[in-house]
């Protein structure tokens, strides 16, 4: 229990130090660096929890493709950031009041909360003892049988996601050439190769 | 001591609060640069996330697990599109600061 809620302190606060990174670095490789080490602490409370899937799925899916993502993006655009930074402090105390005012009203509910033992009573899928049934297993006895619907719009949702960038991004640059295959095949003899009869003495 | 140490369901829900907190405050922030209005979002819908599998976890439910990877899809999704969005709007624009976009403002 002690090494549960030492570990559970040091991966939020390291969670919570990052997030302030991220939002508040000079530079946005940087913030992505900090994003990606939140996305780690953040995976590793989940397997504290028992989430194991979900945490290896932030591990795959964030850090190693929307992170990415956004690597790539930050580095390929050619923006003076440094530009970017005026108005940083301008928007400062607004910011922060608002963030105070907001945790302020999150925290209070929090406090005042409490759940019924009513409540713990009517989960439709008990989570199965991690002894018996792994949490992977758990979550795909489930995801596939009940949820299936959803899964597969959640499919659709990446395909479209998928195909609407590649729409988006992909571009026709004039002054490219390109093979034509087609046209290539289809060339003929008598298209390009032209005989001509040269008098001797004479040019074309 | 021991009751400090003791991690309930209030510890998840007080750091998902805390990122949830920070993402809005990254937005108010950095008004002028959409990649890291991108993150904010990316670390609110973390923190969502927190939530969800944290009651998952306290009330002992599923659910709240599956319901997380569908967020986590829907974010993955959404980070694809707005990225494409940037890329092909500094192609257009040659610049990506949240004040300059006002081509559809009436």
């Amino acid at each position: 229990m002690i090494i549960q809620g030492l570990t559970f302190y040091v991966f939020a606060t390291i969670a919570v130090a990052a997030g302030v990174m991220v939002v508040s670095a000079r530079n946005p490789v940087h913030s992505v660096l900090f994003l990606i080490l939140t996305f780690f602490t953040t995976a590793a409370l989940f397997i504290l929890i028992g989430a194991e899937f979900l945490a290896m799925v932030l591990v795959v899916v964030y850090v190693g493709a929307v992170a990415v993502l956004f690597m790539f993006v930050v580095m390929m655009l050619d923006i003076n950031f440094v530009e970017m930074r005026e108005g940083f402090l301008q928007y400062m105390p607004i910011g922060v009041l608002v963030g105070i005012i907001l945790l302020v009203e999150l925290l209070m509910v929090l406090g005042t909360a409490s759940m019924s033992p009513e409540v713990l009573a009517t989960g439709t899928e008990p989570i199965p003892d991690l002894t018996q049934r792994q949490n992977t297993a758990a979550i795909g006895d489930v995801i596939y049988t009940k949820y299936i619907y959803l899964f597969q719009a959640a499919g659709m949702i990446l395909l479209t996601a998928m195909v609407g960038a590649i729409v988006l991004t992909l571009r026709q640059r004039p002054g490219v050439r390109k093979q034509n295959i087609g046209k290539q095949v289809s060339r003929r003899r008598e298209d390009s190769v032209e005989l001509k009869k040269v008098q001797p003495g004479q040019g074309i | 001591m021991m009751a400090f140490l003791e991690i309930g369901l209030g510890h998840y829900l007080a750091l998902a609060a805390v990122l949830f907190t920070i993402g809005v405050f990254g937005i108010f922030l950095n008004r002028k640069n959409v990649i890291i209005i991108l993150m904010s979002i990316e670390l609110m819908l973390l923190a969502v996330n927190i939530n969800l599998i944290a009651f998952s976890a306290f009330m002992n439910d599923l659910v709240g697990q599956i319901f997380a990877l569908f967020v986590l899809t829907v974010a993955a999704g959404e980070a694809a599109i707005g990225l494409a969005i940037i890329v092909i709007y500094f192609r257009n624009r040659g610049t990506i600061e949240v004040e300059d976009i006002n081509l559809m403002k009436g």
